[in-house]
């Protein structure tokens, strides 16, 4: 365990920005708070992001191809490129398992080659959650707030900062800054461990259950009469989707350049009608089926096909900012043994 | 605090249902915390002294869920409309979107919504009960004692800005009629209008690239209303789906702006609903102000059946460059 | 004064019935216009739907121009007036975001003005020359 002062923070992140490009958590002018490049903010320890980490990673739009036409003449450019290392610094143990979930999609077979590019420049700091939002329910699915993964872990208290590296990038990552660090034993963090799970104790959302979901629940959730009510208020729109961190669908889409064809890919949304409309249409042709599809997905069958682990991480993003204030939570109890 | 409470509400809309003047109402139900509430139906007095919610954070606008409703409701619906949700009403009624007959419309006064964002900003996360009286009592996990604060303090942009406690529309009202307010609901976009024009487009590059488009200010927007929506419609050309590049982030507002100008009835929701806060609501704003400049007051949704003024014209009307060198004030 | 090289992409709507023989006619004339003005005839002023013109930014436009009849000598009686106020609107909430004012205008400019034609788009290439690319509107993608 290593530990430094709060004090010297902006030296650590001034020393880190000096190695590559540094991403935290900073509040904006309108009360919430956004990933952004670190050029002497404050980092915003307390407030989760509106948008989830996952951009990094898997950004809502990015350029795969192009096609430049001459003549007769097609010339194709990879539009790939190099990612330099980066960190991304104060994720919450449920972002980290976030990225555990998109590992699963994108670097089993087929690998994604530009999502596992980015994963493997990209440093993971976690950061132990001393304020919880009452919309969090992580515990649900197995998440320790007071212990995220990731390459390193961080233990904010009232005067410290206490690291613990997990992987060999985080230990190289640790020594960029290693002169600021002392050695120190965990009694700190322990202290922080127990204090943090006492809060989680209090959250309202404690006793959230999965135990009516995971795989092989197919058939007993998929024609319940509660989804047409679930769904009754849904606008359609993609917001849930959108801060989730661990969605993961996607369109592949093609803009005409004036001098030729720019492929890319962004985010889709299974709550919009045109989802997969490509060849033969939407299959889920009333929003009561594209609403069940989204929970479905990440209660059934993502634990189905990837060995009991769901595809919710609790994050709490969906419940602070649907317009209709309808979410997972809402969902689980509905449909959960009551 | 609202000044007709949720009993009375329900009181009310429990009698129609016993009645048979309506089949179901069209309401707000609670959720997990105070603030989450949810449009909802309820068909029977258990289900409404169960779930049904009148209070500050009632601001959904449920009037564009009765295109929906009328379509497939058997019989009568009755919905809750607040003073500004009655003037969406009329401007759907106007477009022709809802069958009047088969709704039953309970005016409500409306003493302004709370902002769950403003409340978090004065007590931060982990809010666990929100005590709407007087004053707003919050009380959070981290926090000793409860925050009390000043509903005026923590209102609804739309609320702030309100332009009107009057209904325009329904079948009965509870409690007293207000007035049309002479709000300064367009002193926003006279600041805007004051800058210099890369000053504005610093301000509007800096709001717009938070855009994620999750198209939540389009489907909760009541004038939005198309069947399918030219950015959904792979065929129209300008589908898109994600602000891929700045470009895009404007193109969509802009048309958003643009197709509902005249028909926007300022209600606000598009702000409301903005994950990432943008003030959409003073592109709308500035194209009313415009109109009303260039073309004479116009209200959308205070009348059924009323002509917007981009659907009209005089032989007199400014020359556009005229418009732009007035900043609008050429009429 | 020196001027410089850039040669800015006008796409101009014209209507079928005014502005487009009014363009023929600058050309039986040979009255001047710079080549790069393009122009896309429309059956009327009114035809122009906004997403056309921010089409037109976003594929490289500099200036977007939009010319119809006279007031009163619309071919279908009224469009033009549709035209004066949906123009008049767009273009105000175009400057209300930042973008500059002078890269958008309507004009009316009838079947037997050739020269008001030719002298319109020279001035309207100057002015939108003088503002320089379009920085505001742009699609970097286009610009690869």
């Amino acid at each position: 365990m290593l530990k430094c002062s709060l004090s010297v923070l902006d030296s650590v992140f001034s020393r880190i920005s000096e190695k590559m490009d540094l991403y935290l958590p900073v509040k904006r002018e309108d009360g919430k708070a956004e990933y952004k490049k670190w050029q002497g903010e404050e980092w915003s320890e307390n407030l989760n992001t509106v948008k989830s980490p996952k951009d990094f990673f898997f950004p809502q739009s990015e350029d795969l191809v192009r096609f430049r036409t001459e003549g007769k003449s097609v010339e194709v450019i990879d539009e790939r490129e190099e990612k330099a290392p980066f960190a991304v610094f104060g994720v919450r143990a449920c972002d980290v398992r976030s990225f555990e979930i998109l590992d699963k999609v994108f670097l089993e077979e087929p690998r994604d080659s530009f999502y596992a590019m980015r994963r493997e420049a990209g440093i993971i700091v976690s950061v132990a959650c001393q304020r919880p939002a009452e919309t969090c329910f992580c515990k649900a699915f197995g998440i320790d707030a007071a212990d995220p993964s990731g390459d390193v872990t961080c233990w904010k208290t009232d005067s410290e900062l206490y690291l613990r590296a997990n992987t060999d990038k985080g230990e190289s990552f640790i020594s960029i800054f290693a002169d600021l660090l002392t050695e120190c034993d965990d009694t700190e963090v322990e202290k922080e461990k127990e204090k943090i799970s006492r809060i989680l104790e209090k959250l309202p959302l404690n006793g959230l259950s999965t135990e009516s979901f995971g795989a092989g629940k197919t058939e007993e959730l998929f024609e319940r009469a509660e989804w047409a009510d679930l769904c009754e208020a849904c606008l359609g729109c993609g917001t849930c989707t959108f801060v989730c961190p661990t969605c993961q669908c996607y369109d592949i889409k093609d803009i005409k350049t004036g001098n030729g064809v720019l492929r890319y890919r962004c985010w889709d949304s299974c709550m919009y009608s045109e989802f997969t409309k490509m060849a033969h249409g939407n299959n889920r042709l009333t929003q009561r089926e594209r609403f069940r599809q989204r929970f479905m997905h990440k209660l059934v069958y993502f634990p189905e096909n990837n060995g009991g682990v769901f595809g919710c991480v609790g994050c709490g993003r969906c419940l602070k900012s649907c317009p209709v204030s309808m979410n997972i939570v809402k969902v689980m109890k509905e449909l959960g043994d009551k | 605090m609202q000044k007709v409470t949720r009993d009375i509400l329900v009181k009310r809309a429990s009698e129609l249902l016993a009645d048979g003047t309506v089949s179901s109402v069209l309401g707000w139900k609670a959720g997990e915390f105070d603030y989450d509430v949810t449009p909802a139906t309820f068909t029977d007095t258990e289900s409404l002294e169960k779930g049904f919610v009148w209070s500050d954070f009632s601001a959904a606008n449920l009037s564009k869920y009765l295109v929906s409703k009328t379509k497939s409701a058997e019989g009568r619906i009755l919905v809750f409309l607040k003073p500004c949700d009655t003037y969406s009403f009329n401007q759907l009624l106007t477009e022709h979107r809802i069958d009047r007959e088969k709704v039953y419309a309970v005016g409500v006064p409306c003493e302004g919504m709370a902002d769950i964002n403003k409340i978090r900003s004065i007590c931060g996360d982990g809010i666990i009960k929100i005590d709407c009286g007087e004053k707003l009592t919050v009380e959070t996990l981290y926090a000793d004692e409860p925050f009390v604060v000043e509903p005026s303090e923590v209102l609804l942009e739309k609320c702030e800005s309100c332009k009107s406690k009057k209904h325009v529309a329904y079948d009965e009202l509870l409690g007293e009629e207000g007035e049309v307010v002479d709000s300064s609901r367009f002193s926003e976009v006279e600041r805007l209008e004051a800058m210099s024009a890369d000053e504005r487009f610093e301000f509007w590059q800096g709001e717009l690239s938070r855009c994620i488009r999750c198209n939540a200010c389009r489907d909760a927007c009541p004038a939005c209303t198309c069947e399918v929506c030219v950015f959904n419609n792979p065929a129209s050309g300008v589908e898109t789906k994600a602000p891929s590049d700045s470009f895009e982030e404007k193109m969509f507002h802009i048309i958003r702006a643009f197709h509902v100008a005249g028909r926007c009835t300022d209600c606000g929701e598009c702000s409301r609903v903005c994950p990432q806060n943008i003030p959409l609501h003073l592109l709308n704003r500035k194209l009313i102000k415009d109109m009303n400049e260039s073309y004479g007051t116009y209200q959308a949704g205070e009348t059924v059946g009323a002509s917007s003024p981009l659907t009209e014209y005089t032989l007199g009307d400014p020359e556009a460059g005229d418009v732009l060198e007035g900043g609008g004030k050429n009429a | 004064m020196q001027v410089k090289e850039y040669k800015p992409l006008i796409v101009a709507f014209c209507c079928n019935w005014c502005s487009y023989a009014g363009a023929d006619l600058a050309g039986n004339n040979r009255a001047n216009y710079p080549a790069e003005v393009k122009i896309i005839r429309v059956p009327c002023s009114c035809r122009v739907n906004p997403t056309f013109i921010l089409r037109a930014f976003q594929k490289g436009a500099d200036g977007v121009i939009i010319c119809g009849c006279h007031p009163g000598d619309c071919h279908y009686t009224s469009g033009n007036y549709y035209t004066r106020r949906r123009m008049a609107m767009l273009f105000s909430m175009l400057d209300f975001l930042g973008i500059e004012r002078e890269r958008t205008r309507v004009e009316w400019i009838s079947a037997a003005e050739g020269a008001k034609f030719s002298a319109t788009m020279n001035e309207f290439a100057n002015t939108v020359a003088a503002l320089g690319e379009n920085k505001r509107l742009e699609d970097l993608r286009c610009k690869k």
